[in-house]
């Protein structure tokens, strides 16, 4: 079960603030999106307005080629995984999972095996019987993913599904999830804050800011391509480097950039892992000043010989570091020059 | 030091408890008067309470009304507090001020008023009567008890069972009241014990059937008798059942 999720110029305020700007947005049947930004962005609130727990002030939500826009949520083919869980402390795991289907009124006997079947996708089959309290963290978290799996939606919704769990079992969940979405079919849309998250689930990522979509595209294209200094920002580490056209090429404090640019300034932007000594963009001698080694990389910061004061951080392969106070020649990959907003 | 707080908690505890224990001791009084000295023990006042058709009579018409009424104010109460915890509308704070008002007048004062309202709506001094007012007193502690118990975990559950499909009357149903157990329980049981002694309102509002409050003030006019001590003990006895049943299953374990 899955369906085509649209969204044709969301307007949404709260009293004064406007939490959402004329949002347009269509998410494929079948896709795991991730709505991604700061708190405060909108996101969740779009989420929200998918499930239909508020009616957005203008525009429409389409799902599956209907007007959904003023249905209630239980009138709807989505359910939603809550940030915390929102499991029934009252009643067993079984009868968690299986409370949609007594919903819709399926049968005793057909929903108690349809939610054992659930709780066996998700690895709890033998604690059925159990009640939410005598559970962990990412245990609960199971028991919501099927209690929401259960009445087979068409779109699944994640509100920050994974945001109190440790570290180690996110990774795990994120990786269950994902699987758990290509065997069901069922469009996801999952939001969060976390970049990293986003990236290791997300087939196509929605960069939100202020109730704007920054950027819209899959974790590759919004992590390498970032069409906004925000989204470039919020993706990761970057170093930023202002530069203004000279000509046709760029112009940075320490020499030309042998990159073609639009406008008369802008900012150079490059991820600290695409900084090294090979690539298709010089960036001139420059002095190792200061370095780490954080496991995966040694973390280096280079000061260029043309532009005392600027700093230039990279992240080296482990053993390729070179010595302080070593003079070597940078080079960079997948930079980008962006529009400097602030300025603009 | 040691010594003189012990002295303190066995003072508290005299002081709190003498009226109860002389009341029951006296009940069992082999004399016309239950004050000192205690000149034997017998059963026999326990046996003409219960011989005595018109205080069986009000014991059982208490009974009705304080479980009747009780039942009333929780319904009342739930749906109110469910109401309130759901939206916030512009006045709700106004509204809650109010559903919460009448705890703070007197009950002769509401007694008074709901005997000339009653009058005006041609509704005569009854159990019925009775049983509203206690409704009108016991409603603003059920509310305040339910609504305190109502948080955001609470607020999230219910939303997943709108989520899920539910209807209005499933979601409080199926997840609210059995989520919000203890404090049902606890204002419902709360309501009972006050409707249960209460005197001033079942005074005004009734006539022919009267409460055993209303019974015992008839009885104590003729004078002090053993036997309205053993009616007292047995009242006693019946709150202290219901305290004791709800500390050794409610109150017990407090779900997480």
């Amino acid at each position: 079960m899955t369906a085509e999720v649209r969204f044709e110029a969301i307007h949404h305020r709260f009293g004064n603030f406007t939490a959402l700007h004329k949002v347009d947005l269509t998410i494929a049947a079948g896709e795991f999106i991730v709505l991604l930004g700061p708190s405060g962005c909108g996101k969740t609130t779009l989420l929200s307005i998918l499930g239909g727990f508020v009616t957005p002030t203008e525009g429409k939500v389409i799902i599956n080629g209907k007007d959904m826009t003023h249905v209630p949520p239980r009138g709807r083919p989505t359910t939603t995984m809550f940030q915390d869980y929102a499991l029934f402390p009252h009643m067993t795991l079984l009868d968690n999972v299986g409370f949609g289907l007594r919903m819709r009124g399926v049968g005793k006997s057909e929903r108690r095996t349809r939610a054992q079947e659930m709780l066996e996708m998700v690895g709890l089959g033998d604690k059925a019987s159990r009640r939410p309290h005598e559970l962990s963290g990412g245990q609960r978290q199971r028991v919501a993913l099927a209690r929401a799996l259960a009445v087979s939606p068409d779109v699944l919704l994640l509100d920050e599904p994974l945001g109190a769990l440790d570290m180690k079992l996110r990774r795990q969940m994120q990786d269950e999830l994902k699987a758990i979405q290509r065997r069901v079919g069922t469009t996801f849309v999952h939001v969060t804050h976390d970049q990293e998250e986003a990236m290791a689930v997300a087939d196509r990522i929605v960069v939100m800011n202020q109730g704007r979509i920054e950027h819209c595209g899959s974790p590759e294209d919004v992590y390498l391509r970032p069409a906004s200094l925000f989204s470039a920002n919020f993706m990761g580490e970057m170093n930023r480097i202002p530069v203004t056209a000279n000509g046709q090429n760029a112009q940075s404090p320490f020499g030309p950039i042998a990159m073609t640019m639009t406008g008369r300034e802008g900012v150079l932007c490059i991820r600290p892992e695409n900084i090294g000594f090979s690539g298709d963009v010089s960036l001139g001698p420059a002095r190792l000043v200061e370095s780490g080694f954080f496991g995966t990389h040694h973390r280096c910061h280079f000061e260029p010989l043309a532009a005392e004061g600027t700093r230039i951080v990279a992240h080296l392969p482990q053993g390729s570091q070179p010595g302080i106070g070593q003079n070597v020649e940078l080079f960079a990959t997948n930079a980008v020059i962006l529009r400097d907003e602030v300025a603009a | 030091m040691r010594i003189l707080s012990w002295a303190y908690l066995v003072l508290i505890f005299v002081f709190i408890l003498l009226p109860v224990v002389a009341l029951v001791v006296f009940s069992f009084q082999d004399g016309r008067l239950p004050v000192p000295p205690l000149k034997g023990f017998t059963l026999k006042w326990y046996a003409e309470v219960i011989a005595d058709r018109d205080l069986m009579a009000a014991l059982w018409n208490s009974f009705i009304v304080a479980f009747g009424s009780s039942a009333v104010a929780l319904v009342l109460g739930f749906l109110a507090a469910s109401g309130l915890a759901r939206v916030a509308l512009p006045g709700s704070v106004v509204m809650r001020g109010v559903l919460i008002a009448p705890m703070t007048v007197s009950y002769l004062i509401i007694g008074l008023g709901l005997l000339q309202i009653f009058n005006k709506l041609g509704l005569r001094p009854s159990l019925l009567a009775t049983g509203i007012g206690h409704v009108v007193i016991n409603l603003p502690l059920c509310f305040s008890i339910i609504y305190a118990a109502m948080g955001e975990h609470q607020r999230n559950a219910l939303r997943a069972a709108r989520d899920l499909g539910a209807r209005e009357w499933q979601v409080l149903a199926l997840v609210s009241a059995p989520m919000l157990a203890p404090a049902l329980a606890a204002s419902f049981f709360l309501s009972v014990t006050f409707s249960w002694d209460e005197f001033i309102i079942a005074f005004l509002l009734t006539r022919f059937d009267i409460t055993l409050p209303v019974e015992i003030w008839s009885m104590l006019r003729s004078g002090l008798s053993p036997k309205t001590n053993a009616i007292g003990s047995l009242v006693f006895l019946v709150s202290v059942a219901i305290v004791v049943t709800l500390e050794l299953t409610l109150f017990r374990k407090p779900r997480p």
